[in-house]
């Protein structure tokens, strides 16, 4: 650990800041006394869950704050200088000079109609920083340094051309542009894949080493921070729960909130061994595979007369009782397969057989009555409830489907299931909006469960959650699989996830098959070297070595 | 200014939904009311009202003249003067609001109808179904829309129905396409996906999450149609295709009345002012309603 000299002034000095939104009545204070300081050429990190304030700290430290956001005391000094109070049009000379900013969400934050190429030039403009002459070759200067491959071509393209990592990419170039003293990285690898962060996340450290930039890196990833970080700033409910060196952080966290996030981190987490030996000893041939997917294939019309080929001689088995985790990219087939075994998508060829049911043969009313034994879960909990019936609505409604029971009586199971996902009886009557997003997909849960179906397909379902309140909902899982003796399909791009519930993994990559077997068999022999990139890819190795 | 009204109406919603101390905060939401809002209510009401219970408003008959009273400026008496028959103005314009709204509303209430059932089914059945509809609804938009009606009405008859009949058609089209649009991507999302995943038939899915859910736009958009069906209407009463005289109807008002406008210009004037507010308000109402959707 190298200890910094006092006598370096810092970047960025934070002090006793509190920042409140005002909501017609009182102000609410988001941010509390927070205080902390960036020495140049260092990566802080503010890690938190999301409410915690962190994206809030980051914003009034460039002077972005929601309309009815303001700050109520304290200080934001840059070089020594009080900004915390300066008006737009004193805040813009630094914007983007000294400090910029890393936008979280790179599908959002690029101007559709615009090329890439005046994107990046627009901020030489606007800070009158070079002739205009000079512009074009400068631009095309820094998309080769963020690491994009024909950069001439890219300057010409527009947004929707670009994949999600090179947008990122070009969202970093437009905020080093500048060289700037402080680069603020607002989750800038949240919506990305994992391979495609590594690089990303890369890239950031090679830029700070080379222009001695510090980075204000704000996550809710701790396995991220770990890595990438030298000191750790922890928030919760707005104020600071601990900071220091990473390393220090992550070794003996003093508080318990810390403690908290580590143990829910599940890249931190060792691999468990599940107790699933019964189910391993069980011979092989016997017919005890309830999901068997055989030499699956989908093709989708491409452009002209070409085929895209989304899943391509696909096959597994997943045996009764167990869960098998599906693990890929975006663009692996993944999501394509698991719409075929539920039955939203005809296969154009291959065998799906589920609990001794031919899917290709289902249709109709069939089709219908099939669906009881198989429900999916969806990744977004947002967008899978209905936003205007309430919470008992959602979840009666299956067995409204399926006829046969009362009102009360389907009324009382859904009130047991809903219990039973442990949601609190108050918000039974409340419509999706008023729910927290674990609370929403513990209600798209018991949606699925109420019909007692034997196989649950849970696609990304806990990805788009925070990490405390992932490993709550991952507990809820395996405790549910024990009690009622369900079989999980688990879709994930997240290893370390996977690692942690699994018995058996595929690998896929361009709708094929890469690797597959038990978890121990894959993440300790990984046959591929796909998998091997993917299994290296996972946040927080460093600490992992360490530990 | 104006963001920070729309904070406040989010507030009222927040609040509303709430449902804690429901009547300190109507009151307060009754406050927060822009006041180009409320006007528009209380005009909307008034007409309303007029279509009602006209004689409320005056005691004039519309229909019969005073023998020499022809052509008087407005007075105490006859608030907005007389026409070339010796009619109250004022009354005729009262009588006529109960022809205009009732046109619209049957207009109005056509589009939405017929419409909107033509792109749910759009929406939902998709494919040769949808091509077939959403074409022919490419024709009727494409024919302007007074040319439609007055190939309507000379097919239909005069009337004030028949001219109602005639401007609901020429909304049918945009009915249809909003209402495709609104269900094709209320289809498309998550939870009525799950809702067939979790064994609902196409009809129940339809009618308990896709209609619900698409229809808010809709009916911001049928409101918006209001204004300017009282505005199609008026414009055929103009023409001559609308009510045959001596209906007080306002298209046919001002019609009258511009004979008579070197010399009374407050006939013509009159019921024009009145059609101008009904329509703005129309259309000031259905924007609170979108944004309220929104």
């Amino acid at each position: 650990m190298t200890v910094i000299p006092k006598q370096v002034p810092p970047v960025l000095e934070v002090e006793g800041l509190c920042l409140a939104y005002d909501d017609g009545t009182a102000p609410r204070r988001v941010v509390q006394d927070v205080s902390f300081r960036i020495n140049p050429g260092e990566v802080v990190a503010l890690v938190g869950e999301s409410g915690s304030g962190k994206t809030t700290t980051a914003q009034s430290i460039i002077g972005l704050l929601a309309a009815n956001g303001r700050v109520e005391r304290g200080s934001i000094k840059l070089n020594g200088t009080d900004i915390a109070r300066w008006t737009d049009r004193q805040l813009q000379t630094v914007r983007g000079a000294r400090i910029s900013l890393v936008p979280q969400d790179p599908g959002n934050s690029l101007n559709p109609v615009k090329n890439i190429g005046a994107q990046i030039g627009e901020i030489f403009r606007i800070h009158g920083a070079l002739r205009p002459d000079e512009i074009d070759r400068r631009v095309i200067s820094l998309l080769e340094r963020v690491g994009l491959s024909e950069p001439e071509l890219r300057a010409r393209q527009y947004p929707h051309e670009l994949s999600g990592g090179m947008r990122q990419r070009v969202l970093i170039a437009i905020a080093i542009a500048l060289k700037p003293q402080l680069i603020i990285a607002d989750e800038p690898t949240s919506a990305l894949d994992v391979t495609v962060q590594k690089r990303i996340l890369d890239l950031i450290d090679e830029l700070r080493a080379e222009y001695g930039t510090a980075v204000l890196l704000v996550t809710h990833d701790l396995g991220v921070a770990a890595d990438r970080a030298d000191r750790i700033v922890v928030l919760q409910n707005g104020r600071i729960q601990e900071q220091g060196a990473a390393s220090a952080v992550l070794a003996a966290p003093r508080s318990p909130y810390t403690r908290e996030l580590l143990a829910a981190a599940p890249s931190f987490a060792r691999p468990v061994s599940r107790p699933q030996s019964e189910v391993r000893s069980s011979p092989p041939g016997v017919e005890d595979d309830i999901v068997v997917v055989d030499g699956l294939v989908r093709e989708f019309a491409g452009a002209g007369s070409s085929r895209f080929r989304a899943v391509d001689e696909l096959s597994f088995r997943v045996r009764r009782g167990s869960t098998h985790a599906i693990v890929g990219e975006s663009g692996s087939g993944k999501t394509t397969t698991i719409r075929s075994i539920v039955g939203f998508d005809k296969p154009t060829a291959g065998r799906i057989v589920i609990d001794g049911t031919d899917l290709s043969c289902l249709a109709g009313e069939d089709l219908r009555q099939f669906r009881r034994r198989i429900q999916l879960v969806y990744q977004n909990p947002y967008g899978s409830l209905d936003p205007r019936q309430s919470i008992l609505q959602i979840v009666t409604e299956p067995l409204l489907n399926f006829g046969r029971l009362k009102r009360v009586d389907r009324e009382a199971k859904a009130w047991a299931i809903l219990t039973r996902v442990g949601l609190p009886e108050d918000v039974f009557a409340r419509r999706p909006h008023a729910l927290s997003g674990g609370q929403r997909q513990r209600v798209a849960i018991a949606r699925a469960l109420v019909l007692d179906p034997q196989v649950l397909v849970l696609d990304e379902a806990v990805s788009a959650l925070d990490v405390s309140v992932q490993a709550r909902i991952l507990a809820l899982l395996q405790e549910l699989q024990s009690d009622l003796g369900l079989t999980y399909v688990f879709v994930s791009h997240d290893l370390a996830v996977v690692r942690q519930i699994s018995d058996t993994v595929s690998v896929l990559r361009d709708g094929r098959l890469v690797d597959g077997g038990t978890v121990s068999e894959v993440f300790e022999h990984p046959r591929s070297a796909y998998t091997r990139e993917l299994i290296n890819a996972i946040p927080g190795q460093s600490r992992r070595a360490a530990a | 200014m104006t963001t920070f009204d729309t904070l406040h109406e989010e507030t009222a919603a927040d609040a509303r939904r709430q449902r804690q101390g429901q009547r300190s905060r109507a009151a307060s939401t009754l406050r927060r009311v822009p006041p180009g809002l409320a006007l528009s209510w209380l005009i909307l009401a008034t007409v309303f009202l007029w279509a009602v219970a006209p004689s409320l408003f005056t005691g004039y008959d519309p229909l019969e003249g005073v023998g020499g009273a022809q052509l008087k400026r407005p007075t105490a008496e006859h608030l907005l003067g007389t026409d070339a028959l010796g009619r109250d103005l004022y009354a005729r314009i009262i009588h006529g609001a109960v022809h205009s709204l009732t046109g619209a509303f049957v207009a109005v209430g056509l589009g939405l109808i017929v419409g909107t059932g033509l792109g749910v089914v759009a929406g939902s059945v998709r494919r040769r179904f949808d091509d077939a509809i959403m074409r022919l609804v490419d024709v009727f938009l494409s024919i302007p829309p007074l040319l439609l009606s007055l190939s309507i009405i000379i097919l239909l008859g005069f009337g004030t129905v028949n001219a109602a009949i005639a401007v609901g058609v020429t909304s049918v089209a945009g009915f249809a396409r909003l209402a495709r649009a609104e269900v094709v991507r209320v289809r498309r999302s998550d939870y009525v996906e799950a809702a067939f995943g979790s064994g609902g038939t196409f009809v129940s899915v339809l009618w308990r999450h896709i209609l619900p859910n698409s229809l808010t736009s809709v009916l911001a958009f049928a409101s918006l149609q209001f204004g300017s069906a009282v505005l199609q209407i008026s414009t055929l009463g103009f023409l001559g295709y609308g009510a045959p005289p001596p209906t007080p109807e306002w298209g046919l008002l001002i019609a009258e009345g511009r004979n008579y406008i070197s010399t009374a210009w407050w006939l013509t004037t009159a019921p024009g002012v009145v059609v101008v507010l009904v329509v703005l308000a129309a259309n000031r109402v259905s924007q609170s309603f979108g944004r309220a959707a929104a």
